[in-house]
């Protein structure tokens, strides 16, 4: 049993009692809640006749189903604007801040709330969305619930859960240039499987991870989910506090002072054990690439895909399901492999750091014949950060559009959408069939600068062989990586 | 759309016939795929249940074939319900009908979901669960008892009874059998604990001076 860590301390302070059920029930310092899990929740809580608890501890924004070209209301879909205004209804009736369209503060959940610095170490955070474990590189406890549970949350600022087991992840080394945190993750999935983390927190740590940027880290954790963990983590340090520091929601003065003390005691100790733990050498990594219908199902961008016989045999009836419907051959290249449409945005990597390197790789070249390519920032305050430095006119001068912020293309409610048999080259989270809208439309997860090396390229390129020198440091790690 | 209610009170047994979806990490994405998510409640939802997996096999599916209407009992392998955290999933399974699931293993959030409606997810090993599914093959529209205490299921088959042990972790166990699965009262009910333990989280009260 996992004794010391992060996950221990912060499970700990947030344990409200003991559940009949063997489950305990855990207070939730942070809710965050949007237009696809939310309205049922709510419906349940009335019907309950039960009221919000903690109306401050929860904040809302929408993302999922709104247009990335025009975001003038009504939106043209009335589902998606019968939605939003349910949503609009419940935060006004209930006494919650919504950071709506055109607010300066809307965009993906799971960009908005660090943005904001809502997100603060030591927190449990939960949100009606998987990817929620996003928020766990600030060293919170963080995970994805469903809408019983939302409700759960609305009524009583807590829900019934049980503990799990912490492995610890440790990446030794340093990635490459042109490797990212996108590569480091599908390169663990792969390893570890997508089912590997069941029952488990993972704790990434070691020196690559405590070298990453906090966007980075949120990349990284926010793909945990998909290696089967409900949660993944980064302790706190001086990357986390130079982030956070001026922050909307973050403390100022002396609470400053306390707040990093109370912080930095959070942070798994030189003593604390855990249930398991797994090493990895960062410098063997090469840009990371699915070619199948699982996140899992990720090889480098310079192997081949992989015959049955270098498949484990429990995970055979899925590759031959994934040679079927990604129509690839057994042993063939990746790399060179042609894409339809080049997708660069959603909570994985929408964030500027993100933009920055897909716009290293597209200055000075344009979209190949016949691709469709297009960039959507993570938010209202990524867009208007990137279009201060001039990312979109690097973007559009290569023949990419730049949209308004939203989920976009990760999947399929709102009007970005794979039409057919389309095969995309995306810096989102999933492969599943189906996914990004179309019931046989393929998609290829890859970082943000690969997307952007694909679209240039017109198939499946290493983006190590067109960016030569390192890319540009990132807002908040210059300071604190000097 | 189910004819039997939803699930209510304390849940012992279920009783129905069986529905078999064979493979490995089935992800809610196939479930309910995502533009059925684009709605403001969970009526309607039946209708969405497998859409893109019932089109691509043009009424050979399982849920489509007229021997499985009016299933109660899903049974599946390995992973069931990975992917999305979305309750839309188990919702539109149980709207569809079906009360309770048997499988190899579930996602966690899944699991948990379906816990929250009151449908148990029980588990069986590999070999159990195929044998399940032929022993369901051999004998279509054969009626499936499961029982929570202990887990186990049974086929009826005229004079023939299988039977096999399932397992379901003995917290969800008592939630079910007890009716406390739907927990909200549960939870509100802890006003002076919840208040406490706010009370010590140093961000909830603004990092004051101690
Ligand atoms: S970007 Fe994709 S994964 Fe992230 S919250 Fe939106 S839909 Fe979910």
């Amino acid at each position: 049993m996992s004794a010391g860590t992060l996950y221990d301390k912060v499970w700990e302070l947030h344990r409200v009692a003991d559940l009949p059920g063997g489950a305990t029930q855990l207070f939730i310092g942070l809710h965050l809640i949007h237009e696809v899990t939310s309205p049922q929740a709510f419906a349940a809580l009335n019907d309950l006749g039960l009221t919000v608890r903690h109306p401050e501890r929860t904040v809302a924004t929408v993302d999922h189903i709104v247009p990335t070209t025009s975001q003038a209301r009504p939106f043209a879909d009335p589902l998606a604007e019968a939605m939003l205004a349910t949503l609009e209804g419940n935060c006004a009736r209930h006494g919650i801040t919504l950071h709506g369209l055109g607010s300066g503060r809307q965009g993906i959940v799971h960009v908005i709330a660090p943005e904001l610095g809502l997100t603060q170490p030591g927190m449990t955070v939960a949100c009606g969305d998987s990817h929620t474990s996003t928020h766990g590189a600030f060293g919170a406890i963080a995970f994805g619930i469903g809408t019983s549970q939302v409700r759960d949350v609305l009524a009583s600022q807590s829900l019934a859960m049980g503990k799990l087991k912490v492995r610890r992840i440790r990446v030794d080394g340093a990635l490459q240039s042109g490797v990212y945190a996108k590569d480091l993750v599908l390169h663990v999935i792969r390893t570890l499987g997508v089912k590997g983390g069941v029952g488990y927190a993972y704790e990434f740590a070691g020196p690559a991870i405590e070298a990453l940027s906090m966007e980075e880290r949120m990349t990284l954790c926010n793909m945990a989910i998909e290696g089967g963990a409900r949660c993944g983590y980064v302790n706190p340090d001086a990357v986390t506090f130079a982030y956070l520091k001026g922050r909307p929601h973050a403390p100022t003065g002396d609470a400053w002072e306390r707040a990093v003390a109370w912080w930095s005691s959070l942070a798994s100790g030189p003593e604390a054990s855990f249930d398991d733990e797994v090493v990895f050498d960062a410098a063997t990594i090469a840009p990371t690439i699915t070619w199948g219908i699982t996140p899992g199902q990720a090889i480098g961008v310079d192997e081949t895909v992989p015959t049955l016989e270098q498949t484990e045999s429990d995970e055979r009836p899925i590759a031959e399901e994934a040679y079927r419907y990604m129509d690839l051959r057994p042993g063939a290249p990746i790399e060179g492999l042609p894409v339809d449409v080049c997708f660069i945005g959603s909570c994985t990597n929408g964030r500027l750091s993100d933009l920055r390197a897909a716009a290293d790789v597209a200055r000075g070249r344009r979209v190949a014949a016949g691709i469709k390519a297009f960039v959507v920032p993570g938010s209202e305050q990524v867009a208007a950060e990137a279009e201060a430095e001039g990312l979109d006119a690097v973007f559009r001068a290569a023949g990419f559009e730049w949209r308004e912020p939203g989920c976009s293309m990760c999947l399929a409610m709102n009007p970005d959408r794979l039409e057919g048999r389309q095969i995309s080259a995306s810096s989102s989270n999933r492969n599943f069939k189906g996914r990004q809208g179309s019931a046989t439309g393929r998609t290829l997860l890859m970082s943000p600068a690969m997307v952007a090396a694909a679209a240039v390229s017109g198939h499946v390129a290493d983006v190590r062989r067109l960016v030569a020198a390192p890319t540009t440091p990132e807002p908040e790690t210059a300071s604190t990586r000097a | 759309m189910s004819a039997t209610p939803f699930p209510a009170g304390p849940i012992q047994r279920c009783e129905g016939r069986a529905v078999v979806v064979p493979g490995d990490d089935i992800d809610t994405d196939r479930i309910i795929p995502a533009r059925y998510l684009k709605c403001v409640t969970f009526d309607g939802l039946a209708e969405g249940v497998f859409a893109d997996d019932r089109s691509e096999r043009a009424g050979d599916h399982p849920f489509d074939r007229a021997e499985n209407q009016g299933a109660a009992i899903l049974v599946v392998n390995r992973n069931f319900g990975c992917g999305s955290s979305r309750e839309h999933a188990p919702q539109a399974l149980m709207r569809w009908g079906l009360r309770a699931v048997i499988g190899e293993s579930f996602a966690e959030i899944f699991f948990g979901n379906c816990l929250a409606l009151g449908i148990p997810c029980l588990s069986a090993d590999h070999d159990a669960v195929l044998a399940l599914q032929a022993a369901i093959a051999a004998h279509p529209g054969a009626v499936l008892q499961l029982d929570l205490e202990p887990p186990l299921v049974r086929l009826v088959a005229g004079s023939e009874v299988l039977e096999w042990p399932l397992s379901l972790p003995a917290g969800p166990r008592r939630m079910l059998v007890s009716g406390e699965w739907n927990g909200t009262a549960q939870l509100v009910a802890h006003d002076g604990e919840l208040r406490a333990t706010a009370s010590r989280l140093p961000y909830l009260t603004g990092f004051a001076a101690a």
